[in-house]
């Protein structure tokens, strides 16, 4: 299966501080990927790498069959490229109903007069409630985004993403905060992902982890620490190390 | 006493000088008495100078008592007299070489020497020289003072003397700087100038410059032939270069009478209308005279008739301009003085520019501390607090009202400084905590909400301000020691209340350091602004953290005001003066760190200094362009000079 | 599609017809078109009140929807009328100055005449020649054009610079400030070609028209109407649609937005550019009845006005922000005025003259703590008290 995307030796520093110490991530077209990693590790830098948001000092990441590199691209342009992300925070736009937050993720020409001249067809409008039902919230797509539950916050932006139909999903801590059905019907919600495209799920919960039942990679100061499915590296002595205190 | 018993000690050697001579005052003017009768200004000159030149001691208080009037002739026998008023149109009357009394006359049996202003202005220079040997230092000192002011030619000699028996050191020193000057400007012998030149080497005296510029003043000449061997050249110049324009080379070959003046729009429409004949000039109808050309045909045949001069153009100028030679000649006909001249100008003009650079410099300096200080309260509020406050400028306003306020209590103005400054902080501390308490504590974290409400704040006490006080300026002045400047050089010198508001500057820079690093309420307002919750769960209060802070931000604006008020005018419009200005300092020095405000105030002062410096006429292009520069700036460095680095920043 | 649209919003319908309303009264009690019970300078009045909603409903789509704060858009304002009174007092110098020379012995030059219009305008600055930015002055359809590519230029350029650094919040505020301060001292000059302090002035003269003021007001007035009627419509379309999704996006949660594909800065520049030119033409058409305009019209505190006007309106609707500019704008002016009756305390009178610039700072104060969703947000209670 070929490489979608390629991070290798990247290294950036706040201030001196190293988040990233010469870090090299390899990703498959499909796949599902957990990231797991104390405090600190460099989790949410990694993700800032990739979606453009920082610029490491040094490093290379390089994106599908055409090896583009995403350093020179500004953040619209990489997820134009496919590469959608989930906040840690829900960020979903609270002023505007379920509908309008689906339909602006939508899949289309992003430029200005495609958006200023757009209206919706039956065939969008359809996704769009394909999409709603998919995550759970077809009954809500007339409500305004802020009066929905965390959950549903959630969830409502895992169904933005999907709408965006990526091909690498960067999803940040999707369970934190929620019931444990909350959580199970995320997990099956990636997983269902997964099977069409690339997933990386960062999370701190092990449980969670466990249920995708994918490889995982384990960060620490900014680098890998082991690599392989979640029996193997928590049997890892370096990684009982870290999480353990030495 | 003493100056009586010198002054007295001085006749008798004046009377013994006389004697030697064996000759006196009064031959000297009875030989010339008709023109000393029906002195004028063009004649009278060889008296005078016979007079002076007669090394008489009593020559001196003879000229001083002719230059007031107090000289008399006796109807009598001719003879002239001092003479003093003893009462109403009597006079006493005394010989003016021995001094001794010749009794009391009437009005009626004299007849006064009235010198016009012209005739009391050469006697006045021919004291000079007796001037520049008198006893009374100060009296030496106003006749040194009066020959800076208008040297000449005469003066040289006499003052060369006077060097020698100079006792003061002051005066000797200045005695020989003008010694040298004179020399430059009059002496003969072209090497003892040069030499006098030399001396001057580097000098940045205002004196120097304006001694030697006038030697290399260049007056534009033009010749048809060669050019003229007796003049000194300072060099040959081509019209139409930018050395010398063709309409200035021409204006000089029309003013000397060698060209014709060129035929200028109007003047041809002068010379239409005046030949117009039945609707028609020069067979051409009126009707058609909209058009140049047409117009041209019709002078052209104006011309032809000679009810008009020839048409000057364009093609006649150049060919003029062609047959002629354009050169400048130096007032100073010497060619190794100019030289030298130019040779020391050159030389000086660049040490005055290094400490026009200096003066520049310290200009930059005191504006940046001006903006510093304007915006050091902001630093506060905006820069640690993250609190907008478009009301910033009118707590400038009030603080600088609060010091005319007191200053109208208290007249002794250091008095009243002193007890303004801390009144002021007081005033705007308060103000600060209501507005805080008021209003702004209600929209935390709604920044642009905070804009609005504080503009409203802002126009609602700028228009109070305006009510009370009125729309026309306040003054605020500055106590009489911070009058006057402290003077380097001729070049470079600074108002003692710019260094005033430098020191304060300072001193606020250490006041907030101290309070940030050092005390409490600093430790406090750094932990409610970095984590308000994790603050307030360590026992802090934040809102009473949030309060103080703010008072503190207001007051030191508060203060600000005051020192600003002391050298820009108090307004109620003031504030708007510096808002913009203290928010750009603010940012572009970095938020949240004062010395992000401090880098942004010397940047932006020095900036601004620079580009004064570049187009000196318009202080409004100079803002205008700084302004465009720090939008560009902010390209380039989006969170100011010194900037916060780190991924908290990024959220 | 254009019923649709307003079959989907009635509020855009309803404002439509309350605007033809209020026009077609106006119009029938104005002195010019009919019975005169409204003098024509009140029926100015109203005309610039009419741009001033113009405006607002800019000031809206930039700040209550794509949430930028602006505090430039009265430099806007300014320069559209500074481009159509350009030509304006160019022309009317023109008539003046051809007539005038015309009266001579023999009949000008069109040099004579050229040299004449710039010894008339530019006399005030001690000059006479003709600045380079008056290149066009001569040409009523390049200064039409002028009106909009200059803001235009101006706000793309500005908003360029500032959006491509990723100033946002109050620092693009202070920027947008910044440069309309650097805008209004630039003209303020003698030099800038456009008369410094004296700015220009007699632009309620209509060149070549030999109507009367009471019958151009009222063209005026009409204009006026009719820009507000589109430019609502057009913003009102605008925000209607996916675009004002994702403007309203761009206020709420710009990162989301960029993480979705959108290029931020481009819409922010494009809505930029967009207002900066509607407040163009609301200034084109607004000066022409002010009769004159300067630097002193462009200072921040005008765009700070502009920006309250909205907040008190309520921001985020458009007919908030024409009904807080409508109401503000005309209340200042009575009470500024002096038409305003005085109070008398006793020991004070509060004259309201003095007084209400202090009120309505204070009103501010209270609009952004109490109402922050302005005098439109009472629409909302109403609204609910229907539905339920």
């Amino acid at each position: 299966m070929s490489t979608l995307l390629e991070v290798s030796g990247v290294s950036v520093s706040f201030d001196g501080f190293k988040a990233i110490n010469n870090l090299s991530f390899q990703i498959a077209e499909v796949e599902l990927r957990a990231v797991i990693g104390p405090n600190g590790a460099g989790k949410t830098t990694f993700m800032d790498i990739v979606t453009g948001k920082t610029r490491p000092d040094e490093g290379r990441v390089i994106w599908g069959d055409k090896s583009i590199s995403l350093l020179r691209m500004n953040e619209a342009q990489i997820a134009r490229e496919g590469i959608g992300r989930k906040f840690q925070k829900p960020t979903v736009f609270e002023d505007q109903t379920v509908r309008e937050n689906l339909l602006m993720a939508l899949k289309k020409d992003r430029g200005f007069f495609a958006v200023l001249f757009y209206r919706p067809s039956k065939v969008d409008l359809g996704r769009v409630d394909e999409l709603a039902e998919e995550v759970g919230l077809a009954n809500e797509l007339g409500r305004l985004a802020g009066e929905l539950s965390h959950g549903q916050k959630q969830w409502l932006e895992i169904g933005m993403l999907l709408a965006q139909e990526p091909r690498l999903l960067l999803v940040d801590e999707p369970a934190a905060g929620m019931t444990p059905e909350e959580r199970e019907h995320t997990s099956s919600l990636l997983v269902a992902a997964a099977k069409t495209r690339a997933v990386v799920v960062v999370e701190h919960d092990m449980e969670f982890v466990r249920r995708l039942g994918c490889r995982v990679t384990v960060l620490h100061e900014g680098a890998v620490l082991a690599e392989g499915s979640l029996d193997h590296v928590t049997s890892n002595a370096q990684v009982i190390d870290v999480y353990l205190g030495r | 006493m003493i100056r009586r018993l010198i002054a007295c000690l001085a006749v008798i050697c004046w009377c013994q000088a006389g004697l030697a001579q064996g000759i006196t005052l009064q031959e000297i003017l009875r030989e010339n008495k008709t023109l000393v009768e029906k002195s004028s200004r063009k004649t009278i000159g060889p008296v005078i100078e016979e007079i002076a030149a007669s090394n008489l001691q009593q020559a001196q208080s003879f000229l001083e008592a002719w230059g007031g009037k107090q000289v008399w002739q006796r109807r009598s026998d001719g003879l002239f007299f001092v003479g003093t008023e003893v009462a109403k149109r009597q006079y006493a009357l005394s010989d003016p070489d021995s001094g001794d009394a010749v009794g009391e006359f009437t009005k009626k049996e004299l007849k006064q020497l009235k010198p016009n202003s012209g005739v009391r202005a050469l006697i006045a220079s021919a004291l000079v020289q007796f001037q520049l040997s008198d006893a009374d230092p100060a009296k030496r000192a106003e006749a040194l003072l009066a020959m800076e002011r208008t040297p000449s030619a005469d003066q040289l000699a006499p003052l060369r003397i006077s060097i020698e028996d100079e006792v003061d050191a002051v005066l000797k020193s200045r005695k020989s700087r003008l010694e040298r000057l004179l020399t430059i400007s009059f002496d003969p012998d072209p090497a003892t100038r040069v030499a006098a030149i030399q001396s001057f080497d580097g000098d940045l005296g205002v004196d120097v410059r304006a001694t030697l510029n006038p030697l290399v003043a260049k007056t534009l000449n033009v010749t048809a032939g060669d050019l003229p061997d007796d003049v000194n050249i300072a060099g040959l110049l081509k019209s139409g270069t930018d050395n010398l324009d063709r309409v200035q080379a021409y204006d000089l070959l029309v003013d000397s009478n060698l060209a014709p003046a060129p035929t200028t729009p109007t003047d041809i429409r002068a010379a239409l209308v005046e030949h117009i004949d039945g609707g028609r000039v020069a067979k051409v109808s009126v009707d058609q005279l909209s058009d140049p050309v047409v117009r041209r045909q019709a002078y052209d045949q104006l011309a032809e008739q000679s009810l008009a001069p020839a048409f000057v153009g364009e093609e006649d100028i150049t060919k003029t301009l062609n047959d002629y030679t354009f050169y400048e000649t130096y007032a100073e006909p010497s060619a190794i003085v100019t030289n030298a001249a130019n040779e020391a100008l050159t030389k000086i003009e660049l040490k005055v520019g290094m400490n026009q650079a200096l003066d520049l410099g310290l200009d930059a300096i005191s504006l940046a501390s001006i903006y510093f200080l304007a915006a050091i309260g902001l630093a506060i509020t905006f820069g640690v607090m993250g609190v907008i406050n478009m009301a910033h400028g009118e707590f400038i306003m009030m603080g600088a009202y609060t010091g005319y306020v007191v200053q109208q209590v208290i007249p002794n103005h250091t008095i009243s400084i002193l007890v303004a400054l801390p009144l002021a902080f007081a005033v705007t501390f308060a103000a600060g905590v209501a507005m805080e308490r008021l209003v702004i504590r209600y929209l935390y974290n709604r920044p642009l909400e905070t804009l609005l409400a504080t503009f409203g704040i802002s126009i609602a006490l700028q228009q109070l301000a305006k009510n009370i006080f009125g729309t026309q300026a306040r003054p605020l002045t500055a106590p009489g020691w911070l009058d006057g400047a402290w003077v380097m050089n001729d070049v470079v010198s600074i108002s003692y209340i710019r260094i005033a508001i430098f020191i304060l500057a300072l001193i606020f820079l250490g006041v907030f350091l101290f309070i940030m690093k050092r005390t409490r309420l600093g430790l406090e307002t750094r932990a409610v602004t970095q984590n308000p919750r994790m603050a307030a769960s360590m026992g802090i209060n934040p809102e009473r953290v949030n309060m103080l802070t703010f008072g503190l931000g207001s007051g030191i604006a508060g203060v600000a005001g005051v020192a600003i008020g002391l050298f820009a005018k108090v307004t109620s419009e003031m504030g708007n003066d510096y808002i913009v200005q203290s928010f750009m300092t603010v940012v572009v020095g970095g938020v949240g760190n004062i010395w992000g405000a401090l880098a942004g105030a010397t940047m932006i002062g020095f900036l601004q200094k620079g580009i004064e410096w570049g187009n000196p006429s318009n202080t409004l292009a100079a803002q205008t362009y700084m302004i465009i520069f720090i939008i560009i700036f902010i390209q380039f460095r989006p969170r100011g000079i010194i900037a916060l680095k780190g991924r908290a920043v990024g959220d | 599609m254009r019923t649709s649209f307003i079959a989907k919003n009635p509020s855009v319908l309803i404002f439509l017809l309350a605007l033809a309303a209020f026009t077609i009264t106006v119009t029938i009690l104005s002195e010019g078109f009919g019975i005169g019970i409204i003098s024509t300078s009140f029926i100015k009045t109203l005309g610039k009140t009419l741009c001033l909603c113009l405006i607002a409903v800019a000031m809206d789509l930039i700040w209550g929807y794509t949430g930028i704060l602006s505090l430039g858009h009265f430099a806007f304002f300014g320069l559209g009328g500074y481009m159509i009174g350009m030509w304006l007092m160019y022309e009317r110098t023109r008539l003046i100055v051809t007539e005038a020379l015309m009266q001579g012995q023999i009949p000008p030059t069109d040099t004579e005449i050229i040299d004449g219009i710039g010894n008339q305008i530019f006399g005030v600055v001690g000059s006479s020649d003709f600045p380079l930015v008056w290149a066009f002055a001569d040409s009523l359809g390049i200064q039409l054009l002028l009106v909009l590519l200059v803001p235009g230029l101006l706000a793309l350029v500005f908003g360029w610079l500032a959006f491509r650094s990723r100033v946002t919040g109050v620092y693009l505020s202070i920027l947008t400030q910044a440069m309309t301060l650097a805008l209004a001292l630039y003209l303020f000059q003698n030099d800038s070609g456009l008369r410094g302090n004296n700015g220009l002035s007699g632009l309620q003269n209509l060149p070549g028209v030999e109507a009367p003021q009471s019958i151009v007001s009222m063209w005026f007035f009409l204009a006026s109407a009719m820009a507000l009627a589109l430019g609502y419509v057009l913003a009102a379309w605008i925000v209607s649609g996916k675009f004002g999704s994702v403007i309203r996006g761009i206020r709420d949660n710009e990162t989301r937005v960029r993480f979705l594909g959108y290029s931020v800065e481009g819409f922010k520049l494009a809505v930029f550019t967009l207002t900066a030119c509607i407040a163009a033409i609301a200034g084109a058409l607004y000066y022409p009845q002010a009769g004159i305009i300067n630097p002193a019209e462009i200072v921040p505190i005008a765009s700070i006005y502009l920006a309250v006007w909205v907040a008190i309106g309520g921001r985020g609707r458009l007919y908030g922000a024409v009904i807080g500019a409508g109401f503000v704008s005309l209340i200042s002016s009575w009470f500024t005025g002096g038409q305003a009756p005085d109070i008398p305390l006793g020991f004070f009178t509060i004259k309201w003259v003095d007084w209400w610039l202090v009120l309505l700072g204070l009103s501010f104060v209270t609009v952004t703590l109490f109402a922050p969703k302005g005098i439109g947000g009472l629409f909302d209670l109403f609204k609910k008290d229907g539905d339920t």
